[in-house]
């Protein structure tokens, strides 16, 4: 039975679930059982696993890694929690040498089952450190799965498949979505890692979007429709494995992408998506590729620099429209609610 | 009470690494059929060996560069070993691991190259032992200049704070490659600048066989029992180079007087001393048991050159 939910509630739900029916789940990090309960998803499994399997840490996020990885060779599988994605820097030996590269290099002695969960900030001045996305560095080195769920549906059923894999998978959540809404079945499903969904059909451009930037994409659509402008929207779910199948049928029949990244565009998933098409659907174009990112600094606090920062809906209109070279289209904006109040 | 057998065990179990590791450098440079920089463990056999035969057999290692010795010690297998310096399909990590990886999981030895990188992992492979209520321990094994390392300091505080069966083993052999202790740590020993009032910690010969056996299975014995952490430093000596085979009197960072001092202290030397001294075993049978395991060792180089490659089409198994 659907309920209309929040993301943060469909993350709660998914951990609740899983650890009722597997016992060798236990989730531990930073302040995992304190009063906030990582922004609300964690107080329900707190409330019915803590101590014994729901615990705080010292701020250690290297050892914790290494520690995931040693209890997850004899049998147990943890849930390791860093409330910013940035956090996870001082963790990235752990993460690379140690955990992507396991079960490779003993040649399947041994498995992983990790499951790291980070949160991309956005917003509220979240500022230079507190609002990073290390996606495209997980999913450049072999031995990791990346997911990058964009709405309460897709990270449930995400959650639930993490919790089930041999691999160690790293979640990357959006602080931004946690408040987004939507029909979310009460009993527990998976959802494969490697199948990316069309969120959109449409005709004339294929935006490839992430995360916060696939409800972006979503809402420029539906501006661009006003218009005649047909948007097909693909959301990748996981990095790492990639669905190139999805990307590379819609471009064939767009003949236009826009990659639209929540990130910096250089060195990023939108520049591995467009030369991803570039190699297998070049002749397929009828105009150059564009990406979207973050402007090329960090991201600052004050909110007139914050809003330049990021791209949002209008932004992605402009883009479609310059790759499409109908400058000419006037687009009314659509009047959004920013459900993110603050404050943080 | 260290019987005549642990004596015995003791001695073999060293004798079997050193003539292992004495394979290598018989064919490393002249025959180059090992594609893998080695970290030999001659002259420091004593800990491995004093600690192999502390643990339960379902107790964990998990080690650093020089892994050849707790590899071994653990019980992992020494054909697989031997296949895996040679990079063929049946070494114990099908040829993809090396010399620095080599792990036998089934045995319980674990082991990669990063500095103090497998430090948490044993930490948590004790806090999986707490939480399931298992009666294991798990063991880190690393160097002098692992401590270095801030990922040590994060693995210890957390091992302390969760009161978990870890023993944290530091040979210290006194040199980070080329570099001697005075210019990266303090003077103060090592075991008292790790020691808080929450740890027990101690020093101790690593050259004296009995000695580390004594002091690690009471140790191991007391982590089991009170699940908390431990911290044993063992005074070691490298005779060889840092990686490779050669002896490197010539390189200017070390005195040939002072290699030589410790060769005098060799522990398969001072065993055997105290072996016969004692009438525990003759000189014949240790020159019989030595000629063994060179001859075991021997057979599993060859059997490992005669073993196929790996073959191309399995390169992306696993990935
Ligand atoms: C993080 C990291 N930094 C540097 C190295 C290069 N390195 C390999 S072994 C070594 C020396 C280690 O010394 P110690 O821990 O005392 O062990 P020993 O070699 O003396 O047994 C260094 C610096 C490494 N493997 N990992
Ligand atoms: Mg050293």
């Amino acid at each position: 039975m659907p309920r209309f939910i929040s993301y943060a509630q469909a993350i709660s739900e998914a951990l609740v679930q899983a650890m009722q029916e597997d016992k060798d789940i236990f989730i531990f990090g930073l302040g995992v059982d304190d009063c906030k309960g990582i922004f609300g998803t964690t107080i329900e499994v707190a409330k019915q696993f803590a101590p014994q399997r729901v615990f705080d840490t010292p701020a250690c996020e290297n050892a914790l890694t290494g520690i995931a990885i040693g209890a997850a060779l004899n049998g147990k599988r943890p849930v390791l929690v860093h409330a910013r994605h940035d956090f996870m820097l001082l963790a990235l030996d752990q993460m690379i040498n140690n955990a992507a590269k396991w079960t490779y290099t003993y040649h399947g002695q041994s498995t992983l089952p990790i499951v790291i969960r980070a949160i991309v900030g956005k917003g509220w001045g979240q500022g230079p450190t507190h609002s990073q996305n290390l996606q495209a560095v997980l999913a450049h080195f072999p031995g990791l799965i990346v997911a990058v769920p964009s709405n309460p549906v897709d990270v449930k059923g995400l959650f639930i498949q993490a919790l089930k894999s041999n691999s160690p998978v790293v979640m990357v959540e959006h602080r931004a979505l946690y408040d987004l809404k939507a029909d979310v079945s009460q009993e527990p499903y998976r959802l494969p890692f490697g199948h990316a969904r069309v969120v959109r059909m449409g005709r004339d451009v294929t935006v490839v979007a992430t995360s916060l930037m696939v409800q972006e994409t979503l809402k420029a659509a539906t501006m661009l429709e006003a218009q005649d402008i047909s948007v097909e929207v693909v959301d990748p779910v996981t990095l790492n494995p990639l669905d190139e199948k999805t990307i590379l049928t819609s471009v064939k029949k767009t003949g236009h992408l826009l990659c639209a990244d929540s990130d910096w565009p250089k060195c990023s998933f939108a520049s591995e998506v467009a030369a991803l098409v570039a190699e297998k659907a070049f002749y397929d174009l009828k105009a150059p590729i564009g990406r979207l990112g973050w402007k090329a600094c960090p991201a600052p606090v004050s909110k007139v620099l914050e809003d330049e920062f990021y791209p949002d809906s209008q932004d992605i209109v402009q883009a479609i429209l310059k790759l499409l070279k109908r400058h000419e289209v006037k687009v009314n904006p659509l009047k959004t609610i920013d459900s993110f109040s603050g404050p943080y | 009470m260290i019987t005549k057998e642990i004596q015995k065990k003791l001695f073999d179990l060293m004798l079997k690494i050193r003539q292992a590791e004495e394979k290598i450098v018989e064919v490393y440079a002249k025959e180059q059929t090992m594609r893998t920089p080695t970290h030999l463990s001659i002259g420091q056999e004593a800990v491995a060996a004093g600690l192999g035969l502390a643990l339960h057999k379902n107790d964990q290692i998990f080690v650093g560069h020089r892994c050849h010795a707790a590899y071994l010690a653990k019980g992992g297998s020494l054909e697989g070993f031997f296949a895996e310096l040679c990079g063929r399909a049946s070494g114990i990590c099908g040829g993809r691991a090396g010399s620095a990886h080599l792990s036998d999981h089934s045995a319980g030895i674990y082991a990669s190259p990063i500095l103090s990188s497998m430090i948490p992992v044993a930490v948590g492979a004790a806090l999986s032992f707490k939480m399931d209520g298992k009666n294991q321990v798990a063991v880190a094994v690393f160097g002098d200049a692992a401590i270095e390392e801030g990922v040590f300091a994060e693995s210890l505080n957390f091992a302390v704070a969760k009161k978990l069966p870890v023993l944290f083993l530091c040979e210290n052999n006194l040199y980070s490659t080329y570099s001697p202790m005075s210019v990266r740590q303090p003077s103060s020993p090592i075991f008292e600048r790790v020691r808080i009032p929450e740890l027990d910690t101690r020093q101790i010969d690593g050259n004296d066989a009995v000695l580390v056996y004594e002091c690690l299975s009471r140790v191991v014995d007391k982590v089991r029992r009170e699940s908390k952490p431990y911290f044993v430093e063992c005074l070691t000596y490298r005779i060889r180079e840092h990686v490779g085979p050669l002896f490197d009197y010539d390189r200017g960072y070390r005195t040939k007087q002072e290699v030589e001092a410790w060769m005098t202290k060799c522990p398969i030397k001072k065993l055997k001393q105290e072996l016969i001294h004692s009438q525990i075993m003759t000189e014949t049978a240790i020159k019989t048991l030595e000629e063994q395991w060179q001859h075991v060792c021997d057979e599993a180089y060859k059997k490992a050159l005669a073993a196929p490659w790996p073959t191309e089409n399995t390169l992306l198994n696993y990935a």
